[in-house]
């Protein structure tokens, strides 16, 4: 359901009128639109969006933890077009049980590291991404390194008093 | 009949790049296809990047960077940090690009809070840094990158004036390359006593020494074939592989934050974006020297136009009171004791904010729940994004170029890693 406050927004309400139950939620604080948008239809919203609505740059993609929230994992893009010259976020909720959301590189090549990074931090796995690898850390490393359980000094050193 | 062989020897050693790439079909006994691993210490490189090369004679066929040698956790530093704590760490991301690190992190975070103003000289002065900043990241490419290629002098040439930067920017913050100098809420320091003089001369030499730069490259038979109709990949595969910045102005597109989303008061200063439509190297060097002539031209007009009045916003709660409020107010001494033990807290929300780096479009992801640290820092730098295009410039083109093309990106890998 689109939010009132994007209801004039061009792209926000073209997206509701083609797609119209993609949208689950959205606000414009601080004029920064953002769509919360269902996991399942991530793929096919971004296809309208840079196919419509000329958003064809991703800017990049990330993740936000917030445990002990359900779901935890909030996968978050930020699109760009300079035909509009205009900003769009998209949101999507991930459960840690689940952890896994469909890539969107078949939309927009340069998905492809980001996707990855935020696997290699957050663990959530992309379904059909190329080349689904950790790309920061070491590959044989062991966890998440930016979920909020995981300590800032990593498990190999315990300090007393923490 | 064709069989499949693995080349492993070169990379026996390596676990990051997935074996099954390596599959090439060659001729039983043939020496004619190689796999050349480049990096990840290599002088053309400029920082620690692995890629693996497929070759085919001198061909290169498939390229594989290979990036996190440098990755040392900064965002999850940032969440432990307070809020003004983790200006240092912005710092340390691009070592070339520290000032437009801070600026778009303190941006960010004065949108985060919403109800603080800027004044207008901490702004021009920001803008000021910004662009002498921008200078010294093209100064720093152009040597480095002519030096790759074979011309040694302007590296030379390029560092005498990246030297009086850094001592401008030593002047200004006491430090010359991790200044952290733009603060939320304004600047670290008051402009230093004359200050007007040391970048008056500097900028007025400038354009004149961009002139010799240009010169020395022009005239030089090497250069130009070693980078005219080097290194091209179609527009629409950079656009769509996220590369921002002077490698998408040298392909003609006229799009820079400073111009379309202005920041910082960039709207009150005159200059222009330089584009080309060759998206080969040649383009690429001769946009960052455009853009280092529009860099001088406002540097000049921050100079000229400097305004005055404080320096730093009137948000007690935020920025450090003065030394002399703090031993006659005790409002100021319980603000410095609060902002010195528990930092300041910041309204709860999300913002996504850009600014035009050397390099491209650098933008912050800043999450606060309220509480006085950040809860997440994502930080989307320009070279992370630009080097995914590596292998669309690498692909199908000859060896000997790889250098050229490589340079002509512009990424730091300090930036890639984070």
């Amino acid at each position: 359901m689109l939010p009132d406050a994007l209801r004039e927004h061009p792209a926000a309400a073209a997206l509701d009128a083609a797609l119209p139950d993609a949208i689950a939620g959205g606000h414009a604080e601080r004029n920064e639109p953002t769509l919360f948008i269902g996991a399942p239809r991530i793929v096919e919203v971004c296809r309208f969006l840079k196919a419509e609505q000329q958003f064809v740059r991703l800017s990049s993609i990330t993740a936000v933890d917030w445990i002990p929230a359900d779901p935890r994992f909030e996968v978050v893009y930020n699109l760009h077009s300079m035909d509009r010259n205009a900003r769009l976020r998209l949101k999507c909720w991930v459960s840690e049980s689940e952890c896994e959301i469909d890539s969107v590189t078949g939309v927009w090549r340069s998905a492809n590291w980001y996707e990855r990074e935020v696997f290699d931090l957050f663990g959530i796995r992309f379904r059909n991404h190329p080349d689904m690898r950790r790309i920061l850390m070491p590959s044989d490393w062991e966890g998440y390194p930016l979920r909020k359980d995981y300590p800032v000094h990593g498990y190999k050193y315990t300090y007393q008093n923490e | 009949m064709r069989e499949i062989t693995l080349h492993t020897d070169s990379i026996a050693a390596t676990d990051a790049v997935d074996i099954e790439h390596r599959l090439v079909e060659t001729e039983p006994g043939s020496m004619r296809r190689m796999t050349l691993n480049m990096g990840p210490q290599h002088p053309s490189t400029h920082g620690v990047l692995r890629i693996v090369l497929e070759l085919d004679g001198e061909t290169i066929i498939s390229a594989f960077p290979d990036i996190g040698f440098l990755h040392t956790g900064i965002e999850k530093e940032c969440e432990v940090k307070t809020w003004q704590q983790v200006v240092t760490l912005t710092d340390r991301v691009d070592y070339l690009a520290n000032l437009s690190n801070n600026l778009v992190y303190a941006l960010a975070v004065e949108k985060l809070i919403g109800d603080i103003e800027i004044p207008p000289r901490a702004q021009w002065t920001r803008v000021m840094m910004a662009e002498l900043q921008r200078l010294n990241s093209h100064l720093v490419w152009l040597g480095t990158h002519a030096l790759d290629i074979g011309a040694m002098t302007v590296f030379f040439y390029c560092f005498r004036e990246r030297e009086d930067i850094l001592r401008i920017f030593e002047m200004f913050s006491g430090q010359r390359m991790m200044t952290s100098y733009i603060r939320i809420g304004g600047l670290a320091l008051e402009p230093p006593r004359g200050w007007q003089h040391v970048v008056g001369k500097f900028i007025n030499a400038f354009p004149s020494k961009v002139d010799e730069y240009e010169e020395l490259l022009d005239a030089n038979p090497i250069w130009m074939r070693r980078t005219q109709g080097v290194g091209i990949a179609p527009l629409e595969d950079l656009l769509d592989l996220g590369v921002t910045g002077p490698m998408i102005r040298a392909a003609g597109v006229k799009w820079d934050v400073r111009k379309d989303e202005p920041y910082s008061s960039y709207d009150q200063f005159d200059f222009e974006i330089p584009t080309r439509t060759e998206n080969d190297v040649y383009a690429r060097y001769r946009v960052r020297l455009s853009e280092m002539r529009q860099s001088a031209r406002i540097v000049k007009q921050a100079l000229e136009g400097m305004p005055e009045g404080p320096w730093q916003a009137n948000a007690p709660k935020i920025v450090l009171p003065e030394r002399e409020k703090m031993k006659t107010q005790m409002e100021a001494l319980i603000y410095h004791f609060k902002i010195v033990t528990e930092g300041f807290r910041v309204t709860a929300g999300e913002v996504y904010q850009a600014v035009e780096s050397p390099r491209g479009e650098i933008a912050y992801y800043v999450v606060s729940n309220g509480t006085s640290r950040p809860y997440r820092v994502f930080m989307r730098t320009p070279s992370f994004g630009n080097l995914q295009a590596l292998p669309a410039l690498l692909e199908g083109r000859l060896l000997a170029d790889s250098i050229a093309a490589l340079g002509s990106m512009d990424f730091v890998l300090g930036d890639t890693d984070r």
